[in-house]
C-alpha cells in the first residue's frame, strides 16, 4: 500500500480533511461544522481513515498537537503551500476565514516572503459577512450572488461588525435598496483586504482561498480593485488542509 | 517573614488585600513563564530569588537604607542618570509599570487610548500596590513622550515628590544645552533632598559602579551571540528588568557568575535551546516587570529572542560613561555626553536607532526582527515603518507587532509569530 499523508485545518467555522498520496493527489477530502467541540468533531473526521502521518493548521491547530501528539503548521504557511499546489506560480495569496483575514507574500520558490494578518477582532472576516447577511435577510451562501447585480455601492464606513451592523439596520430603515447596501458592505470587507495585499505585493496575480473565495462578489470587487487577477481553487476552503497534507509528506 | 512584610507594607500604606492579589499573579505568571524554562543557567536562581522577594526582601533593604537617612529616587525612565543618584548617596529604582491594574480608576485620570505602560504607573499608584513608588522620597517624571509628559501632570496630584525632568527632542546643540541643563537642576534637587554635596570622587565611584552595571549586561550580550544561545530571551530580559531594582554591586556580581556559568556552557556547546535554532532580536518599546508576554509568545513558538532593542536592554545600557574626568563639571559632561546618545524615539530626527538596529541584527546574528509596539506609543510606531523598510531592504525579515498588556490577543499574535519563525526556518 502506498504512503498516505494528511492534513487537517481546524478553523473557528469549519474543520477540513484532506489526504493526498505520495505525488501530492488529493484522494480524499471532507469538511465539518466546528461546533462547540473541535476535538469530537476532529477525532469523527479522522476515525476510519488512513493515512502515515497527519499535520494540523488552523486556531485549533494546537489544541489537536496536544490530543493526537501531531505536528502543527501555521494557517499562514498552510495556505501559502495549498495555493502552490493549485497555482504553481502564485506570488500572492489572499485567504478569508470564519475569524481572520490574512495576505501572503511568496518567493519565486514558495517560501513565505511576507504576510499581514488582521489583529484582534473579526472586521473584514467571514464573520463579519456572515452577521450583516443575516441582518439583511439573506443566506451566507447566497449573498454575494444577491450583491453582484446591484446598481451600485452605498457607503458603509464601519468595519467594526457591530457598528457596521447598526449602519447596516438604519439604511434598511430609510428604504434603500438591501443589494445595494449588500454590495456596499461586499466593497468595504475589500477595501480592507485591499489594503493588505497591497503592503505585502505590489502586483501580479492573486490566489484567493478561504471560504470567503467561494463568493462571486468578492472576487469581482477584488479584481476591479487592484486591477489584478484573481484566481480561485475550485473549493477554496480546502487549500489550507491540503497546504497541511503537503507538508506533512515533506517532513524530514 | 511575611508578617514582618506585611507591617512593612502597611506603613507603606499598600492596599494589602489587593497587593496580595497582585503578588498571587505575579507568582503564577513567574511560575508559568520562568519556572518552566528548559536548560536554564543555574546562576538563575539569583534572580529567582531577587524576583519572589521583589516586593519584600529588596524593600526591607530599602526600608534600612531610609532608617540610615539614605534617600529612595524612583524613576520611570533611563534618561534619569543613576551616577548622580548615586554620588549624592541616594538609591535608584526603577518604579512599577508593566502589567495592568485599576484600570477603572486609572481611567478616571487617563484617556483609554493611552498607552499601557502609562496607565500601569498610574495603575500601582492608585491601587497602592507599589512599594517602590511608596518608598520613594522622589519620584521623577521625565518629559519623553507627549502621553507621558501630559500624564505628569495628573500624576502631580496623586503624590506629592514628583520631580518633572524635561528633556530635548532633537539633537542639536540646544538640545545637548537643554540636557546639561537639566542634569545640573537634577544634581541641585538630589543635594537638596539627601543634603550631601556630590563631590569628585563620589561622582567618579558613581560612575564606576553604574559602568560595572553596564559592563556586566554587555557581557551577557555577547555571549548571547553564541550558537546555540547559552542562556533564554526571557531569562536575559530578566536581568535587565532587575537592573532596575537591585542593589548595584550585587547585581553586577550576579551577572558576572552568570557570565562565568555562560562561557563554560559554550565551551560545551550547552543552550536553552538546540543549536540552529531561529534566532530573534526584539525592537522597540521598553518591557518592564511583568511584562512578559511576548518573549513567553516567541520562546514557546520555536525561537529564541538574542537581543533586546530596548530601554530594558540595549538602548538603556550601551554606552559607559566616561570616568577620566577630574572635577564634578568634567564628569557631568561626560554623563551628558553618555545621555545624550540613547537614540529613544522621541528624538526627531532618529537615525541612530535605525542604524543601531542594523547593528544589532548583525552582531546578535538574529536571523529576524520583531518590532514590539505597545498600542498607542506613537514615537516607536511611528518609526517601526522606516525600521521595517530598512531591514527588509537588506533582506532581514521583520514582523511588526502592535499590542498591549492583555492577554486577548495571544491566540492571533501566536499565529503571527509561528509563522514569522517558520518564515525563517
Amino acid at each position: 500500500m502506498s504512503t498516505h499523508f494528511a492534513g487537517i485545518d481546524i478553523g473557528s467555522r469549519t474543520i477540513e480533511l484532506v489526504i493526498v498520496n505520495e505525488t501530492g493527489d488529493i484522494v480524499f477530502s471532507t469538511q465539518s461544522d466546528t461546533g462547540f467541540d473541535p476535538m469530537a468533531e476532529a477525532r469523527k473526521m479522522i476515525n476510519g481513515v488512513s493515512y502515515d502521518r497527519i499535520m494540523a493548521t488552523g486556531y485549533g491547530r494546537n489544541l489537536f498537537e496536544m490530543s493526537f501528539d501531531a505536528p502543527t503548521v501555521t494557517e499562514i504557511k498552510a495556505h501559502a503551500r495549498g495555493a502552490r499546489a493549485f497555482f504553481p506560480a502564485a506570488l500572492t495569496v489572499l485567504d478569508i476565514g470564519g475569524q481572520d483575514s490574512k495576505a501572503i507574500a511568496l518567493t519565486a520558490n514558495g517560501k513565505v516572503k511576507k504576510f499581514e494578518m488582521n489583529d484582534r477582532c473579526a472586521a473584514g472576516t467571514g464573520k463579519f459577512l456572515e452577521i450583516m447577511a443575516k441582518t439583511l435577510g439573506f443566506s451566507i451562501e447566497g449573498f454575494g450572488l444577491e450583491a453582484l447585480p446591484a446598481q451600485r455601492e452605498l457607503n458603509i464606513s464601519s468595519m467594526c461588525t457591530v457598528f457596521a451592523e447598526s449602519e447596516v439596520t438604519s439604511l434598511i430603515a430609510k428604504g434603500q435598496n438591501r443589494r445595494e447596501i449588500a454590495r456596499g458592505l461586499h466593497a468595504s470587507v475589500i477595501r480592507r483586504a485591499a489594503g493588505m495585499i497591497s503592503r505585502v505585493s505590489a502586483e501580479g496575480d492573486i490566489v484567493f482561498t478561504g471560504g470567503v473565495a467561494n463568493n462571486p462578489c468578492m472576487r469581482l470587487l477584488l479584481e476591479e480593485k487592484l486591477g489584478r487577477k484573481v484566481l480561485c481553487p475550485n473549493d477554496p476552503q480546502m487549500v489550507g488542509a491540503l497546504g497541511a497534507a503537503l507538508l506533512a509528506g515533506e517532513i524530514k | 517573614m511575611s508578617e514582618e512584610y506585611r507591617s512593612m507594607w502597611t506603613d507603606l500604606g499598600l492596599d494589602l488585600d489587593a497587593h496580595d492579589a497582585l503578588l498571587g499573579i505575579l507568582g503564577n505568571a513567574y511560575n508559568d513563564i520562568y519556572l518552566s524554562q528548559k536548560n536554564r543557567p543555574e546562576g538563575m536562581n539569583y534572580f529567582d530569588f531577587v524576583m519572589s522577594e521583589v516586593h519584600g526582601l529588596r524593600i526591607k533593604e530599602l526600608m534600612n537604607e531610609k532608617e540610615t537617612g539614605r534617600k529612595i529616587i524612583g524613576s520611570f525612565c533611563v534618561f534619569v542618570p543613576e551616577e548622580i543618584v548615586l554620588a549624592a548617596n541616594a538609591t535608584l529604582v526603577g518604579l512599577c509599570s508593566g502589567a495592568d491594574f485599576a484600570m477603572e480608576e486609572v481611567e478616571k485620570l487617563l484617556p483609554r487610548n493611552t498607552c499601557a505602560l502609562i496607565k500601569s504607573a498610574f495603575g500601582f499608584k492608585l491601587g497602592r500596590v507599589c512599594p517602590y513608588l511608596e518608598s520613594a522620597d522622589m519620584i521623577v517624571g521625565e518629559n519623553t513622550c507627549d502621553g507621558k509628559k501630559k500624564s505628569y501632570e495628573s500624576l502631580n496630584n496623586l503624590v506629592e515628590n514628583l520631580y518633572v525632568m524635561d528633556l530635548p527632542q532633537v539633537k542639536s546643540e540646544h538640545g545637548k544645552a537643554l540636557l546639561r541643563a537639566e542634569y545640573n537642576r537634577f544634581r541641585s534637587a538630589a543635594e537638596i533632598l539627601t543634603g550631601v554635596t556630590i563631590t569628585p570622587e563620589s561622582l567618579k565611584q558613581a560612575i564606576n559602579t553604574v559602568n560595572a552595571k553596564r559592563t556586566a549586561l554587555h557581557r551577557i550580550s555577547s555571549l548571547r551571540k553564541a550558537d546555540p544561545a547559552p542562556i533564554s530571551g526571557l531569562d536575559a530580559l530578566l536581568a535587565n528588568q532587575v537592573f532596575f531594582y537591585d542593589n548595584p554591586a550585587r547585581f553586577t556580581d550576579s551577572v558576572n557568575k552568570i557570565c562565568d556559568e555562560l562561557e563554560i556552557r559554550i565551551e560545551e556547546k550547552k543552550g536553552a535551546f538546540p543549536e540552529k535554532t531561529p534566532r530573534i532580536l526584539l525592537s522597540g518599546c521598553p518591557q518592564a516587570v511583568p511584562n512578559w508576554k511576548l518573549p513567553f509568545i516567541v520562546e514557546t513558538s520555536g525561537a529564541v529572542i538574542v537581543g533586546e532593542e530596548s530601554c530594558v536592554g540595549e538602548r538603556g545600557t550601551r554606552n559607559l560613561t566616561d570616568d577620566s574626568g577630574n572635577t564634578v563639571d568634567e564628569m557631568m559632561e561626560a554623563i551628558v555626553d553618555r545621555y545624550f546618545q540613547v537614540d529613544c524615539a522621541i528624538f526627531t530626527p532618529n537615525p541612530e536607532r535605525l542604524e543601531h538596529i542594523q547593528e544589532l541584527a548583525a552582531s546578535c546574528r538574529a536571523d529576524g526582527v520583531i518590532h514590539y509596539g505597545l498600542q498607542f506609543c506613537q514615537p516607536y510606531l511611528m518609526e517601526s515603518i522606516p525600521v521595517e523598510n530598512v531591514l527588509e531592504n537588506n533582506n532581514i525579515p521583520c514582523l511588526r507587532i502592535e499590542t498591549d498588556y492583555s492577554i486577548e490577543d495571544m491566540g492571533q499574535l501566536k499565529t503571527r509569530i509561528e509563522a514569522f519563525i517558520e518564515q525563517l526556518k
